[in-house]
C-alpha cells in the first residue's frame, strides 16, 4: 500500500516537473532575468532585462554604415534637376548621395522606381514621391524642432523604415467587430480583447487616437489628498485610468522598458524624484501627436486606399514606430549627423542661400508651447503637396 | 497497522485519508415539515473518500437554493452571451479570448441613470441578478445552519465577502455618482480595474485599510498553515478527534498545544484557534471594503494622504531634478 502510494507520488512529481518545463519552454523568456538598479537602493527602481532576448534585439537594431561623404562643391541640385522642392540647396553629389541612401533605407528591393517614374525622375506622378518629400520635411522638423525628444542624436528615414517602404510599426484606427451596428450585445467598450497594441493585455486597445492624435488629458492624479468638490475637484474617472494605463503599456512595450524607466512608481505623478527620462517621454508623446496631425493626417488623400486602414485613415506613428522595442532607437547610434541635410529644415526652394525663414522660427518655438502655432504653419505648408 | 515507517512514508504525512470507514448510507436527520425533501440517492465514491467523505449526496436544494441558482444562471448566461457576441459569435474565439473578454459597466457619461442595453444595460441587469443570487445563497447557508442547530458563522463569513463585492460594484459607484466606477465582469478586465483604481487614486499601497486587509489576508494564510500543520502533525495520535481528547493528558490535543507553548510561549486552544482564523478571514474583506469605500468618495490621492500623515519615507535625491514640462507653459 505504502509503496504503491509512494510510487504514484513520484510519478506525479516527475509529470509535474516535466509539464512545468514544457510550459516554461513555451514562454520564450526563460530565466534568469537580470535586473539593473535605476534608483536608490531598496526602492524597487529597477529595469528587468532578459540577456538572451537582449542579444536578439541588439542584432536587429543596428544602424547601417553611413555612405561616403559627398563634395558640397559644384552646381546645386535645384539648378541641375527639375522639380527639386526640398533638397535643392544640396550639391548634385550630396543630392545623389542622399537619394542613394534613402533608397537603401526605404526601398532597397524596389529601388528608385518605388518613388520615381522611370523615364522622368522629376515627375510627381507616383504618390510615393509626394509622401517621401513630405517625410523628408518631417525628418528635418523632428531633428530641428523636437530636440527635447531626439536630442542631438536625431533621426533619419532608417530610424522608422529599416528597409521597409512602409515602416513595420504604424497604427490605424482599429476595426470594429463584425456585428457592431444595431447589436444589443457584446459591447467591447474599446477594450477587453487581447491586443498587441497594449502588450496583449485587456486594456483599451486604441490608446493612440485619444492621446497621439487628439490631446485628451493623460494625467490622473490630483494634487490634494482628500476629495474636493467644485472647481478643485479631480473628476478623472477610473475608466480614464485604464486608458492612460493602456498608453503607458504601449510606451513600455515600444521602448522595451519597465515603468521605472520614467516613473518613481510609488508616486506616479511625481517629477522631482523621478528619472529624467520622464521629461524626454513627455515630449515624445507631444512629438508623435504633432507628427500625426501635421504630417500624416494631411497626407490622407495622397495615399491610395490599399495603404489606409479599414476606416480609411492614414498610417500613423506611435512610440514603437521609431523605438522598435529599444529605449534609444538603434541603441542611440548617431546616424543623423552623417546626413546634415536632415538636421534642419531646407531653405525654401528658389532661395538657395536665404536666411532662416519665418516659418522655421515659429516652428522652433513649438515644443515649448506644446500644441503649436508651428503645427498650423506646417499643416498649411502641407496642403499644396497633399492636394498635388 | 505498522507503527514505524520510513522517514518519508506517506501515511504519517496524512496525504490521503488512510482509513475510509464505510457504514450504511444515510440521509441525515429528518427535516421538519415545510422543508423540501433532499434530492439525490446517496452513493459512495472511493476516490473522493481519499480526500474527504466518501458519501456523495443527498443534497438539500430548497426554495432559496433553487432561486439562487436561477438568478445566478441568468447572470452567468448574460455575461457569457455578451462575451460571445463580442467575438462575433465564434465559439473558438470565445475560448481563446475568454480571459480577456468582459461585460463592461457603462461609460462615465451615463452617470447613475439606466443605461441602454448595449452600453452597460446588460451590466446593470447582471449586477442585480448576481447580487440577488448571492444574497439568496447567503440566506440559504443561514437557514441550513439553523436547521441543523448550528451557529451561523458560515453565513456571516459569506456576507463579509458579499460586502466587498457590493462595495466595489454598488455602494462606491453610487457614492461616486457613476456606474462607470464599477468593476467589469471579466477575468483580466476586473484585474485591470484593480490596477486602474490604484493608479487613479495615488497608489492603493498607501491606503491603510488596504494594508490592514493584506495583513488579514496573509494572516489567514499563516494561521491556516499553522493550524493545519499542527493537526496533521498530531494525526498519529488521532489529533483530528480534538474535543474528545481535550481533557486528557498525553493526547494529541495536549501535544499540539505544548508545541506552540514551547516555541512561542503562548498557544491557542482547540476552540480558540478557529475563532482566530474566522476573524482573520472575515476581517480581510471587511476592512478591504472600508478602504475601497474611502477611495474616491473621501480620499483622492492616497500617496499625498500618507505624506500628510508622515508615513511616506524620504529617500536621497538620486536623479537630476526634473521639472514638469507643463509648468513651463507647454500643454499637459
Amino acid at each position: 500500500m505504502s509503496r504503491n502510494v509512494t510510487f504514484t507520488l513520484r510519478t506525479l512529481q516527475i509529470w509535474a516537473a516535466g509539464l512545468a518545463l514544457v510550459a516554461l519552454a513555451g514562454c520564450g523568456e526563460r530565466p534568469p532575468i537580470e535586473s539593473k538598479q535605476l534608483g536608490y537602493r531598496g526602492t524597487g527602481m529597477e529595469q528587468n532585462v532578459n540577456p538572451r532576448l537582449e542579444a536578439v534585439k541588439l542584432a536587429a537594431n543596428q544602424a547601417p554604415a553611413p555612405a561616403d561623404a559627398a563634395s558640397p562643391d559644384g552646381p546645386k541640385a535645384s539648378q541641375v534637376y527639375q522639380n527639386v522642392q526640398v533638397l535643392g540647396h544640396l550639391s548634385v553629389a550630396e543630392f545623389s548621395r542622399h537619394m542613394a541612401s534613402i533608397t537603401q533605407w526605404v526601398s532597397p528591393q524596389e529601388g528608385c522606381a518605388y518613388c520615381h517614374v522611370g523615364e522622368n525622375f522629376a515627375d510627381d506622378g507616383k504618390y510615393t514621391k509626394i509622401v517621401a518629400r513630405r517625410m523628408i520635411q518631417m525628418t528635418q522638423h523632428i531633428n530641428q524642432d523636437w530636440k527635447k525628444h531626439v536630442a542631438a542624436t536625431g533621426v533619419t528615414c532608417y530610424t522608422c523604415h529599416r528597409g521597409n517602404p512602409v515602416p513595420e510599426n504604424v497604427w490605424y484606427k482599429p476595426a470594429d467587430r463584425k456585428y457592431t451596428e444595431n447589436s444589443l450585445m457584446g459591447d467591447l467598450a474599446g477594450q477587453n480583447y487581447a491586443s498587441r497594441s497594449v502588450g496583449y493585455s485587456s486594456l483599451p486597445f486604441d490608446p493612440f487616437t485619444p492621446y497621439l492624435l487628439q490631446d485628451k488629458p493623460i494625467r490622473l492624479n490630483g494634487n490634494e489628498a482628500l476629495k474636493f468638490t467644485g472647481a478643485a475637484a479631480n473628476n478623472t474617472s477610473t475608466q480614464q485610468g485604464e486608458h492612460t494605463y493602456a498608453l503607458m503599456i504601449h510606451m513600455s512595450q515600444g521602448l522595451g522598458v519597465n515603468c521605472t524607466a520614467c516613473h518613481n512608481t510609488r508616486n506616479w505623478q511625481e517629477w522631482t524624484n523621478a528619472p529624467p527620462q520622464r521629461v524626454t517621454a513627455w515630449y515624445g508623446i507631444r512629438m508623435a501627436r504633432d507628427l500625426n496631425n501635421a504630417y500624416m493626417v494631411p497626407l490622407t488623400d495622397t495615399f491610395p486606399a490599399n495603404r489606409k486602414g479599414v476606416h480609411g485613415d492614414v498610417a500613423k506613428v506611435n512610440c514603437l514606430t521609431c523605438h522598435q522595442g529599444v529605449q534609444k532607437p538603434l541603441y542611440g547610434a548617431a546616424m543623423a549627423k552623417h546626413y546634415p541635410e536632415l538636421l534642419t529644415a531646407s531653405p525654401p526652394a528658389g532661395a538657395a542661400s536665404a536666411p532662416a525663414p519665418a516659418a522655421s522660427a515659429v516652428t522652433a518655438a513649438a515644443p515649448a508651447t506644446g500644441r503649436s502655432a508651428g503645427t498650423a504653419v506646417d499643416a498649411a505648408a502641407a496642403k499644396p503637396v497633399a492636394l498635388k | 497497522m505498522a507503527q514505524f515507517k520510513p522517514l518519508f512514508s506517506l501515511e504519517n504525512q496524512n496525504l490521503l485519508t488512510a482509513v475510509q470507514p464505510v457504514g450504511p448510507l444515510h440521509d441525515g436527520p429528518a427535516l421538519p415539515s415545510g422543508d423540501w425533501r433532499r434530492s439525490g440517492k446517496p452513493f459512495l465514491f472511493h476516490l473522493l473518500g481519499r480526500i474527504g467523505n466518501a458519501q456523495i449526496g443527498p443534497i438539500y436544494l430548497g426554495g432559496l437554493g433553487l432561486a439562487s441558482l436561477l438568478f445566478g444562471t441568468l447572470a452567468f448566461n448574460i455575461i457569457g452571451f455578451n462575451m460571445l457576441a463580442a467575438v462575433d459569435w465564434s465559439p473558438m474565439q470565445l475560448i481563446r479570448q475568454l480571459f480577456w473578454l468582459a461585460l463592461e459597466p457603462p461609460p462615465p457619461s451615463i452617470g447613475l441613470s439606466i443605461p441602454p442595453l448595449a452600453q452597460g444595460g446588460w451590466w446593470l441587469l447582471t449586477g442585480f441578478l448576481l447580487t440577488t443570487s448571492l444574497l439568496l445563497w447567503f440566506a440559504r447557508t443561514y437557514r441550513r445552519a439553523r436547521q441543523l442547530g448550528m451557529g451561523t458563522h458560515v453565513a456571516w463569513a459569506f456576507l463579509a465577502a458579499i460586502w466587498l463585492y457590493l462595495v466595489c460594484g454598488f455602494f462606491r459607484p453610487i457614492m461616486m455618482g457613476s456606474w462607470s466606477e464599477s468593476v467589469p465582469f471579466g477575468i483580466f478586465p476586473h484585474l485591470d480595474w484593480v490596477s486602474a483604481i490604484s493608479l487613479r487614486y495615488g497608489n492603493l499601497f498607501y491606503n491603510p485599510f488596504h494594508a490592514l486587509s493584506i495583513v488579514f489576508l496573509y494572516g489567514s494564510v499563516l494561521l491556516f498553515a499553522m493550524h493545519a500543520a499542527t493537526i496533521l502533525a498530531v494525526g498519529r495520535y488521532g489529533g483530528e478527534r480534538e474535543i474528545e481528547q481535550i481533557v486528557d493528558r498525553g493526547t494529541a490535543s495536549e501535544r499540539a498545544g505544548l508545541f506552540w507553548r514551547w516555541t512561542m510561549g503562548f498557544n491557542a486552544s482547540m476552540e480558540s484557534i478557529h475563532r482566530w482564523a474566522w476573524w482573520f478571514a472575515v476581517l480581510c474583506p471587511l476592512v478591504g471594503g472600508i478602504g475601497i469605500l474611502l477611495t474616491g468618495p473621501v480620499v483622492d490621492n492616497w500617496y499625498l494622504w500618507s505624506q500628510k500623515h508622515h508615513v511616506v519615507p524620504s529617500y536621497p535625491q538620486v536623479y537630476p531634478i526634473s521639472i514638469d514640462p507643463a509648468l513651463l507653459g507647454a500643454r499637459p
